[in-house]
């Protein structure tokens, strides 16, 4: 009966903090993802070749990099657990899976928003954004609400993708349609935080909403659909 | 008829999708059921 | 049940094959209806000949894809579990992707000739694109491997997920941009104005490809059938195989 006296908040930050302990000791994000998902900023300017343009299309260049490192972030959270049958064991121990996908997802989030933070300096760096004190707080919120949002759907698709081994090939095929809106609204908000293109910090704020209502949508789902998912 | 050749080949393209595609399923349900007897089939 | 020993047919019943007379005099029909009794659009001349594949086959995607979710929920709610709906389910997500590539393909042929371009970017166009791409991902699930039960549950959650993430798209990318004419038949006072014979050619179009699209599920869930025993008897003989090793 004792599954029954821990709180499942417990359960999950206690999954989360078991995820996080990992990449700190393996510093995979750090050494890896970061400096990929730093390159593929550079490239992208390669790529355009005007600063004009760059400035133009920097909210997009940011989401783009962070959807593209999600995907290597993903993998690797599944990996370690489907590598030793970590998450059979988890479930063998009758933890409810539930809390297992809310603890997966707050460690992904939490890497994923270390790394939009990097891009989102990167691309003030590099492609000369500027931002207005309030544009900088509209940003926070955006990276907050989008990352919410890719967090639920990343752990659902990402359990479903671990399930057999060796079709790590899948997730990109998955989980890009199912984030487009994410892309959207999180381009668009990050637009108006940017003042680009004319875009007024106002303006954001709608998108934002978009990005909230998706995160609750995936987040209930989520909780439902994750034990199905990678029950075998 | 004008464009002609964009409407026929609309329809000439959906066509032919539709039947290799059903040739393939008849196809492939005769020759997987060399392996079962008829008895065993939920549908005869 | 009596056995139909006059044809060889692995998948054939006398009532499938009704039916199929019955599909293929309906094509013949909306083919002369289509390219030869209907008249020219007004507005888009001959060019409205193209509507009468597309918005059928349209049509049967979005039945297909309706059906793969309805079985999918079933399989997952009931309490039998029958694997007879997960295989509805993949047989009719099959037929909802090759439809919606048929769709896009002949809708993009149309545009080119009614808008000068084979792709817009309005909600409805790229939502479709979504569809196709979500589909493909799906049918990707299904050949993972595994049991036929992990195979129904994987898939039906996903296809349940699909469910969701359709109307998302298709919200997020309408309020991103839109373009596309209203569909024409509900909304009088755009492009096409039909005709009676017009009209009648199209809703013809619709009855003839939902009969396809039963014919074509039907058949397609029992090859999907046929493979599951194929499957299944390859590994009971394997295990008969190594118990005789083994000397039990």
């Amino acid at each position: 009966m004792s599954t029954h006296s821990v709180s499942r908040i417990t359960v999950s930050l206690a999954v989360a903090r078991k995820d996080l302990a990992i990449e700190w000791n393996s510093k995979i994000l750090v050494n890896q993802v970061a400096p990929f998902s730093a390159i593929v900023m550079v490239l992208f300017a390669f790529a355009l070749d005007n600063e004009g343009i760059l400035q133009r299309v920097a909210p997009g260049l940011v989401w783009l990099a962070t959807l593209f490192s999600m995907l290597v972030v993903i993998q690797r959270t599944f990996a370690v657990e489907s590598a030793d049958g970590a998450l059979d064991a988890l479930r063998v121990a009758g933890i409810d899976p539930s809390a297992i996908f809310f603890g997966k997802a707050i460690a992904l989030m939490v890497q994923l928003f270390a790394l939009e933070l990097l891009l989102v300096a990167t691309a003030v760096v590099l492609y000369g954004v500027e931002m207005s004190a309030l544009g900088f707080l509209e940003v926070l919120v955006t990276l907050a609400t989008a990352t919410i949002g890719l967090g639920f759907v990343g752990t659902i698709y990402g359990g479903l993708a671990s399930a057999v081994r060796g079709r790590e090939t899948l997730l990109p095929l998955l989980l890009l349609p199912v984030v487009a809106p994410v892309l959207i609204g999180a381009t668009r908000a990050t637009e108006a935080a940017f003042e680009s293109g004319g875009a007024k910090v106002s303006e954001g704020w709608p998108w934002i909403s978009l990005l909230l209502m998706f995160a609750v949508i995936f987040g209930v789902v989520g909780s439902v659909a994750f034990g199905p998912l990678i029950d075998e | 008829m004008e464009h002609a050749s964009f409407i026929i080949g609309s329809w000439v393209l959906t066509a032919v999708s539709v039947v290799v595609y059903a040739v393939f399923i008849v196809k492939r349900g005769r020759s997987l059921s060399q392996n079962a007897s008829r008895e065993e089939f939920p549908w005869t | 049940m009596q056995l139909d020993k006059t044809s060889p047919s692995g998948t054939g019943t006398p009532a499938t094959r009704t039916l199929g007379v019955l599909v293929i005099a309906s094509l013949i029909a909306l083919s002369l209806f289509g390219l030869v009794f209907s008249a020219e659009d007004v507005v888009q001349g001959s060019t409205v000949r193209i509507m009468y594949v597309h918005v059928p086959s349209i049509w049967v995607a979005y039945m297909a894809f309706a059906f793969t979710a309805i079985s999918s929920a079933v399989y997952l709610t009931a309490k039998n579990r029958s694997l007879g709906w997960d295989r509805f389910a993949g047989a009719s997500a099959e037929i909802g992707v090759l439809f919606v590539a048929i769709s896009l393909v002949t809708g993009s042929l149309w545009g080119r000739l009614t808008w000068g371009t084979y792709w817009v970017w309005d909600a409805r166009l790229t939502s479709t694109a979504f569809l196709f791409i979500t589909y493909i991902g799906y049918l990707a699930v299904r050949r993972l491997g595994g049991t036929h039960r992990q195979r129904a549950r994987r898939s039906g959650v996903l296809a349940l997920l699909a469910v969701l993430e359709i109307p998302l798209v298709h919200f997020s990318v309408r309020v991103w941009r839109s373009l596309h004419q209203e569909a024409s038949v509900a909304d009088k006072g755009t492009d096409v104005e039909l005709d009676g014979l017009m009209l009648f050619s199209l809703f013809f179009g619709l009855v003839a490809f939902t009969l396809l699209f039963v014919w074509l599920v039907i058949h397609r869930q029992r090859t999907l059938w046929l493979e599951d025993a194929y499957a299944d008897k390859g590994l009971d003989a394997a295990i008969v195989a190594r118990r005789e090793e083994a000397g039990v």
